[in-house]
C-alpha cells in the first residue's frame, strides 16, 4: 500500500500529501526564466525597431512630425539587439521571442489557475486592501524589511505581480498583435479596442518602459532581499 | 567596482552573443519557423472566414500619402512614358498560366474595379490611409487561367537600385512575391488610382500592387509583370523579394 505513505486521508474528502512543498512551483520557475529572457530580448530588439521610425502617434495613421505626440531618442547600440541598427535582424528576434512570450504567459496562466498559485498567492484578499495594511506594507518596505505579512506575498508584491501578469504583459502582447496587419485582418476588433494601429504602437512603447521599470525595481528588491537565496529558490524551487 | 565590471562584461558578452547568433544559419531557420507560425496563426484565427484588412471611410484618408523607397524609375524611358501618360505601358501575366496576357492601362481600366480605403503600414512603423482603385488580381489571373502547381505570384517592377561598391555597381531590380492565398484575396488589387486620381509618381505610377494584409514593402510599385511560379528558388536572390534578398527582411510581412 504505497499510496498510504503519500496520501493520508484526514477525514472527509480532505487529502494532504506528505511530500514537502516547494516555495516556487516548477511551472512558475520555468515561466519566470523563459519570460525574463523574452522580456530582455524583446525590449532590446524593440529599441532597435524603434530606431527605424522614432515618432509616436495617436489614432490609425501618422508619419509626419506634426502628427506626432512624441519623438523618442535614438537608442544606442549597447542597448539594442543586434548591437547596430538592423531592422530586419531585430524583427527576427522580435518575431521569435514574441511567440515564447505570448505562449509562455498562456501556459503559466493555465498552470497557475490549476495549481491555485493565482488564487492563493497573487490575488489579494479584501482585508489586504485596507489603507492601514497598505500603509504598513509601504513602511516595512522603506525599512527594508521584506519578511512580513501572512501570505507568501505582501500587498505591494501582489499589486506589482498581478499588474504585470494580468495587465502589462497582456497589453504588450495584444498591442503587438494589433500592429501585425495579418493578425489585424483576423481580429480587426482588437485595433478598435485601442483606437487604431498607431495608438496601439504608442501603448506598446509605453507598456514596454513600464515593464522595464518593473524589471529594475524587481532586480533592486531581489538584491536587497538576498540575491543568492532568491535566485537559488527561483531555480531549484526552495522550501515553503 | 569589481562587481560593476563583471556586470558590464556580462552585458557586453550577452549583446555580442545575440548579435553573432543572429547571423547564424540555425537562428535564421528558427526565425523562418517563427514566421510560418505567425502566418499559420493569422490564417487560423480568421475562424474560417476570409480575413479582411480593415477598410475606412473616405474621411479617414491621410492628407498626404508619403512615398518611400524608390520614388521614381531612374531611366529616360520611364520619364518619357510618365510625361506622355504611359500609352505603351504593359502588364504581362506569365508563368504557370494557360493564356499569357499583355495588358495595356486601358485594358486594366476596362475591367471591373474595386475601390478600397485602406491603411498602409511601413515596416519602419508609420501608417498612411489612402483610397486605392483597380481590378482584383484574382480576376486577371482567372482570365489567364491558373495552372495546377502555381504556388506563388511574383511581381516584376520597373524600378531598381544601384548597389555594391563604387567599382562594382550593379543594378538590382525591385520585385516581390506572395502565396496564392494572398494573390487570390478579394482585397489584392492592381491599383492604378490613389484617392481618385492617377497614381502619383512617388507611389508607383502607373501601376502598383496592393496586398492589404502585409507591410508596405510587399506592395511593389511601377509594376510591369506578374508571373506564377511553383517555387521562388532561382528567382533573383531566391528569397522572394528585393528587401528579402538584399537585407534579410521577412518574406511573410503580415507581422
Amino acid at each position: 500500500m504505497s499510496d498510504a505513505l503519500v496520501m493520508e486521508p484526514t477525514g472527509g474528502d480532505q487529502v494532504t500529501t506528505a511530500k514537502p512543498k516547494k516555495r516556487h512551483a516548477l511551472s512558475t520557475r520555468l515561466w519566470h526564466w523563459a519570460n525574463a529572457a523574452s522580456i530582455i530580448i524583446l525590449f532590446m530588439s524593440g529599441l532597435n525597431i524603434s530606431n527605424a521610425h522614432r515618432r509616436l502617434y495617436w489614432g490609425n495613421d501618422g508619419f509626419a512630425p506634426e502628427d506626432a505626440w512624441l519623438e523618442v531618442p535614438r537608442f544606442p547600440g549597447w542597448a539594442t539587439i543586434p548591437d547596430h541598427y538592423n531592422l530586419a535582424a531585430a524583427r527576427d528576434w522580435h518575431i521569435v521571442f514574441a511567440l515564447v512570450f505570448a505562449f509562455g504567459l498562456l501556459a503559466f496562466m493555465i498552470a497557475s489557475l490549476i495549481n491555485g498559485h493565482m488564487k492563493r498567492d497573487i490575488f489579494a484578499r479584501a482585508k489586504e486592501w485596507s489603507p492601514a495594511n497598505i500603509w504598513t506594507d509601504i513602511r516595512e518596505h522603506l525599512k527594508l524589511n521584506f519578511e512580513h505579512g501572512e501570505g507568501k506575498y505582501n500587498i505591494l508584491q501582489k499589486i506589482a505581480y498581478a499588474g504585470v501578469i494580468l495587465i502589462l504583459i497582456p497589453l504588450m502582447i495584444v498591442t503587438g498583435m494589433v500592429m501585425s496587419p495579418g493578425m489585424e485582418a483576423a481580429w480587426p476588433w482588437m485595433t478598435d479596442l485601442f483606437g487604431g494601429r498607431q495608438s496601439a504602437r504608442s501603448l506598446h512603447f509605453i507598456a514596454a518602459w513600464l515593464l522595464c521599470g518593473f524589471l529594475v525595481l524587481h532586480l533592486v528588491l531581489v538584491l536587497l532581499a538576498g540575491p543568492i537565496h532568491q535566485i537559488r529558490d527561483m531555480i531549484f524551487g526552495g522550501k515553503e | 567596482m569589481q562587481r560593476r565590471n563583471f556586470l558590464v562584461a556580462a552585458g557586453a558578452a550577452f549583446l555580442t552573443g545575440c548579435t553573432e547568433i543572429g547571423k547564424t544559419d540555425w537562428f535564421g531557420k528558427i526565425a523562418q519557423g517563427a514566421q510560418n507560425w505567425h502566418r499559420g496563426l493569422h490564417r487560423a484565427l480568421g475562424g474560417g472566414r476570409i480575413p479582411m484588412a480593415p477598410e475606412y471611410d473616405r474621411s479617414a484618408i491621410s492628407s498626404y500619402f508619403r512615398g518611400n523607397g524608390n520614388l521614381t524609375v531612374d531611366s529616360d524611358a520611364y520619364r518619357e512614358a510618365l510625361a506622355a501618360g504611359f500609352p505603351d505601358w504593359r502588364l504581362t501575366v506569365s508563368g504557370l498560366v494557360d493564356t499569357p496576357l499583355s495588358l495595356s492601362l486601358e485594358d486594366i481600366r476596362a475591367l471591373p474595379q474595386r475601390t478600397q480605403v485602406t491603411r498602409h503600414d511601413c515596416v519602419e512603423g508609420w501608417s498612411a490611409i489612402g483610397e486605392w482603385t483597380g481590378p482584383q488580381l484574382a480576376q486577371i489571373l482567372d482570365m489567364a487561367g491558373v495552372q495546377e502547381g502555381a504556388r506563388f505570384a511574383v511581381f516584376r517592377c520597373a524600378d531598381f537600385t544601384m548597389r555594391g561598391p563604387a567599382d562594382n555597381r550593379r543594378r538590382v531590380d525591385y520585385y516581390e512575391s506572395c502565396d496564392m492565398d494572398d494573390a487570390m484575396h478579394p482585397q489584392t488589387i492592381v491599383a492604378h488610382m490613389l484617392n481618385g486620381e492617377a497614381l502619383p509618381e512617388r507611389n508607383g505610377a502607373p501601376l502598383r500592387m496592393r496586398l492589404e494584409r502585409q507591410l508596405g514593402y510587399k506592395q511593389p510599385k511601377y509594376l510591369t509583370g506578374i508571373e506564377l511560379v511553383a517555387s521562388l528558388d532561382g528567382i533573383n536572390g531566391g528569397q522572394g523579394g528585393y528587401w528579402e534578398d538584399v537585407a534579410g527582411y521577412q518574406w511573410y510581412a503580415g507581422i
